[in-house]
């Protein structure tokens, strides 16, 4: 697998022909740059999604109250500054679709697994630059869609980013199901097959572009979560994608998949023997393992940082390989625990609650694996460490109380409340944002050739961390003093007027969130053009990026692509002087390679 | 205009916090040269660790303390509800118990093994004996949760037929409930939304001629006798909801087309729940606030807040449209006679049609 790149390859990248504006920074086939493509959609999209977030949870402390924001912002959805029912339900629906979707999704992945692929396993690029062009503007269209779907007529979807039918396949049962919904549907659609376009390519870049001596059990750890994760994707996507397909028929063609048996507003609808079940089926089928597609980037990042910067080998390499590949397949086999309650039978339920409790054990091993990590190590407290820290805190505290979610005879009772908003949110959102964060304050230096500032990171990591544990924490007590989610507001139930309180607090915690991320915008923005010029290896990091020039180059290596002798682990190995050894430097004369 | 005036202020405060953060960033430009972390950096961040899982700690305690008085874990009104409870008890304490050591474990590895220059870190790789020791642990964790677990949900899932429940179908519909009682055949009669003909008041579309459904009674509250189980039928002539029956932890979606079902039995009756002691702190802590929260309505001009008094409430809880948020049914368990009494009152189904 190395001879064919080392002549061809070179050719083809090597002496690369003139280049223009348009195919260096729009239609770029480099995957370094549709790497940053990708991390700037997703920047963008991520704020659109947080400046939802603050809104609807302005409205969540102040009911009803009138807001000169939602005036300004809002316009007609706010008459009088008071934040209309449907477009508040319409922002719950948008946040979730961008959350998990555009940023954590295609922002994450897209970003860091066309990033490192090609430059952790030693290849010249993907193995089809051309498919990964249009992987990244399929991305975009159909972000530019799921935006413009924001100022439709009768409101942007509305019906939770779950899109349960028949309340997103009926225009009448809700204003956001008509224009909105098709546009949402299509705007998925399309970044569905980007998605599968994206992982077909990580797939088969990982498999056959590999430089000599790369072998699958000398691979960094990001690359085997990218790895697992687009094999989990080409999975669960298409699932997903007919899905979307069907409902779509349902809507548009008069077909009954999904519905059966409808009267509203006083007329009976002609579906018959469809079953919403059936979708749920469908939709948990990927969006189950979409929580992993999430979750498993963040993942390898935070072990290959945890690594670096403790001067450490990561612990237990085996088992943190072992445990992701336990983890992707009971990814595929527990989405019945969103249904506990949905009316399918309770022997089903049985079963999934036993394999969903199952995936606490691989989770267990790899939260330990990366505590032991740290562990006698020389701990270097760049930002990026500190989000990998804050994030194996808030999988933790996040992860542990899936244990109560998963078990069938809980999750009746705190099926839908908060405390399911509180359990994902810090397990996999704020932990796969800390991942990604971690993940851009390590490789800046790769992408731009420049530093961040890490006075800025210090600040970024330590207001974040705080507020993010200020709006979740406190949020599980709502969820198990029995408040239900995605309601607009709690004051038409006395029963709930002693958590008004605490939904003030959350808030504050919230804005504050929000508000500081400015400083890590400013940061990134700014350091493009004025950051400190990078050196070519910062880190002191031992994986194949670090041995490419600063300067990006189409090709990524000027001449022969380095030949891999060790795992990218060799920190601080007796023996050494220097308290890192990169995968290029042959073994020396009776040096061992560990077995592993 | 006020809200161009609004944007252009809210701009002008984005602007004012990015330059505050330039201002920030151009002041260390001479101090700092590089933007790899030094041992003050690692310092600094080492005592902030300890500093954060104090946080952790701290918020933990106050919202037990604050908060931890959680209707979902005590005062349940049904008889599974304690099983439920216990459950969730022994899952929560576990939780703590590992929250509370592996954050430690966390953070003070942090703050212990923060970096100095020329320390060099234990090359520690791999180590069989810890894998197997934190892989084993949770298995043995596990099984035990899961075994309770699903004996619990087994439990509360299968319905005896022989206790011969009482029959009620929760129907849901944008954006109430009603409740249809079985009368005294206990069987529910055949229906189906292409029956529903407003004109006759048949709103949740009973075939008129299945002699089952005569005696049928359709009511906007639910009544429920103490100590009798019940089995639900739900259903929903429009979108999905969930019947969320919080206090009697109790849910089960409706879904357009089929019917579901969820058996409980309640045990305290409402006026016998209103009287226990944390039920009337909870309801004067919250009528305290609503008197409050009045005089600040009453200043504006507008009416004060009924007090309130404790209720056993059916809730949606499946999004189900714009006013999810108030789509709601008040329970009342009362005592066998009284509910006798109640349903007595109530119209059969034949007699409510308008011909």
């Amino acid at each position: 697998m190395s001879a064919h790149e080392d002549t061809h390859a070179h050719d083809d990248h090597g002496h690369h022909h003139k280049e223009t504006f348009v195919t260096k920074y729009i239609f770029s086939q480099d995957h370094k740059m549709i790497a940053k493509q990708y991390l700037i959609t997703g920047t963008i999209m991520g704020v659109i999604g947080v400046l939802m977030s603050m809104m609807f949870r302005m409205q969540l402390a102040w009911p009803e109250e009138p807001n000169v924001l939602f005036e300004a912002l809002l316009g007609k959805w706010a008459p009088n500054g008071v934040m209309d029912a449907d477009i508040y339900l319409a922002l719950v629906t948008i946040h979730g679709t961008i959350m998990v979707f555009f940023v954590l999704t295609a922002g994450l992945s897209g970003t860091f697994s066309n990033l490192l692929i090609p430059l952790q396993i030693g290849a010249r690029d993907m193995a089809s630059g051309f498919l990964n062009m249009i992987s990244y503007w399929l991305f975009f269209l159909s972000s530019v869609i799921m935006v413009i779907s924001l100022f439709v007529e009768a409101g942007p979807a509305a019906a939770g980013w779950t899109i349960y039918p028949p309340l997103s396949a009926l225009p009448m049962a809700q204003g956001g199901s008509g224009l909105g919904m098709t546009l949402w549907l299509v705007s998925m659609a399309i970044f569905i097959a980007s998605s599968l376009m994206g992982s077909l390519n990580y797939i088969v870049t990982v498999i056959n572009l590999r430089t000599k001596g790369m072998s699958m059990t000398r691979l960094p750890l990001t690359i085997w979560t990218f790895f697992i994760t687009a094999v989990i994707g080409v999975i669960s996507f298409p699932v997903l994608l007919s899905a979307a397909l069907l409902l779509i028929m349902d809507r548009s063609f008069g077909t009954s998949f999904f519905l059966s048996d409808i009267f509203i507003q006083g007329e009976v609808l002609h579906y018959q023997g469809g079953s919403p079940v059936l979708f749920e089926h469908l939709f948990w089928f990927l969006g189950h393992p979409e929580v992993y597609i999430v979750i498993l980037p963040a993942m390898g990042l935070v072990s290959e940082i945890m690594a670096s910067n403790s001067r450490k080998p990561i612990f237990g390499y085996r088992a943190m390989i072992a445990s992701i590949l336990a983890i992707a397949f009971l990814s595929t086999i527990v989405w019945g625990h969103h249904m506990f309650v949905s009316g399918m039978n309770p022997f089903l339920g049985s079963v999934f609650t036993f394999t969903t409790l199952l995936i606490a054990i691989p989770s267990a091993v790899k939260a330990f694996n990366w505590i032991t990590t740290l562990w006698k190590g020389n701990l270097q407290m760049n930002p990026a460490m500190l989000f990998s820290i804050g994030f194996v805190s808030t999988f933790i505290t996040g992860g542990l109380t899936g244990i109560i979610l998963g078990d069938s005879a809980l999750d009746i009772n705190v099926h839908d409340t908060y405390f399911v908003v509180a359990h994902f949110h810090l397990v996999m959102g704020i932990s796969a944002l800390y991942g990604m964060f971690a993940g851009i304050y390590h490789w800046y230096p790769k992408m731009f050739g420049r530093m961040l500032n890490k006075n800025l990171g210090y600040i970024h990591f330590w207001v974040t961390a705080v507020c993010a544990y200020g709006v979740f924490f406190p949020m599980h007590f709502i969820g198990m003093a029995g408040l239900p989610r995605r309601y607009y507001t709690n004051t038409n139930f006395p029963l709930f007027d002693d958590l008004a309180n605490v939904n003030v607090i959350i808030t504050i915690f919230a804005l504050i969130g929000g508000v500081v991320q400015i400083v890590y915008l400013y940061n990134f923005f700014s350091s493009i053009f004025y950051g400190k010029k990078a050196e070519q290896n910062p880190w002191k990091s031992n994986t194949l990026e670090w041995t490419t020039p600063v300067e990006h180059i189409h090709g990524n290596w000027p001449g022969e692509i380095p030949h891999v002798y060790r795992w990218s682990y060799d920190y601080s190995k007796p023996g050494h002087d220097q308290d890192f050894v990169p995968q290029n430097i042959p073994l020396m004369e009776g040096e061992e390679e560990l077995q592993h | 205009m006020t809200a161009l005036l609004t944007i252009i202020v809210l701009v002008f405060i984005l602007v004012a916090i990015w330059q505050m953060v330039k201002i920030f960033d151009l002041a260390q430009a001479k101090v700092e040269n590089s933007q790899v972390a030094n041992d003050s950096d690692n310092k600094m961040n080492g005592y902030l660790m300890m500093g954060f899982l104090a946080f952790i700690y701290i918020i933990t305690i106050v919202c037990f303390v604050k908060y931890g008085n959680l209707p979902l874990l005590s005062n349940s009104a049904s008889q599974h509800g304690p099983q439920i409870d216990n459950l969730m008890i022994i899952s929560l304490t576990l939780i703590f118990v590992v929250q509370t050591i592996t954050q430690f474990l966390l953070h003070y590895f942090a703050f212990k093994y923060k970096g100095e220059k020329g320390k060099k870190a234990l090359f520690f790789a791999d180590n069989n004996k810890l894998e197997f020791i934190w892989t084993i642990i949770p298995v043995i964790v596990l099984a035990g949760l899961i075994i309770y677990g699903l004996s619990t949900w087994i439990n509360i899932t299968s319905v005896d037929e022989s206790e011969d429940p009482l029959v009620v179908e929760l129907y849901a519909q944008q954006f109430n409930w009603k409740a249809r009682y079985a009368g005294e055949d206990n069987t529910l009669g055949k229906a189906n939304v292409r029956l529903i003909d407003i004109d006759r008041a048949n709103i949740l579309g009973l075939d008129e001629a299945d002699p089952n459904a005569q005696d049928d009674i359709i009511t906007t509250e639910l009544h429920l006798p103490v100590g009798k189980p019940v089995l639900f039928k739900m259903r929903s002539q429009d979108v999905l909801h969930s019947a969320y029956m919080p206090h009697f932890r109790a849910q089960m979606n409706c879904v357009p087309g089929m019917i579901t079902q969820f058996g409980f039995t309640p045990t305290v009756t409402t006026s016998e729940m209103r009287q226990r002691p944390e039920i009337t702190e909870k309801v004067q802590n919250i009528n305290n606030i609503r008197v409050e929260k009045s005089k600040a309505l009453i200043e504006k001009g507008e009416a004060a807040l009924d007090r309130y008094e404790f209720d056993y409430l059916l809730l949606c809880n499946k999004i189900c449209g714009k006013s999810h948020y108030n789509m709601q049914m008040k329970i009342i368990v009362e005592t066998q006679e009284e509910y006798n009494a109640w349903i007595k009152e109530q119209k059969v189904f034949k007699n409510s049609l308008i011909n």
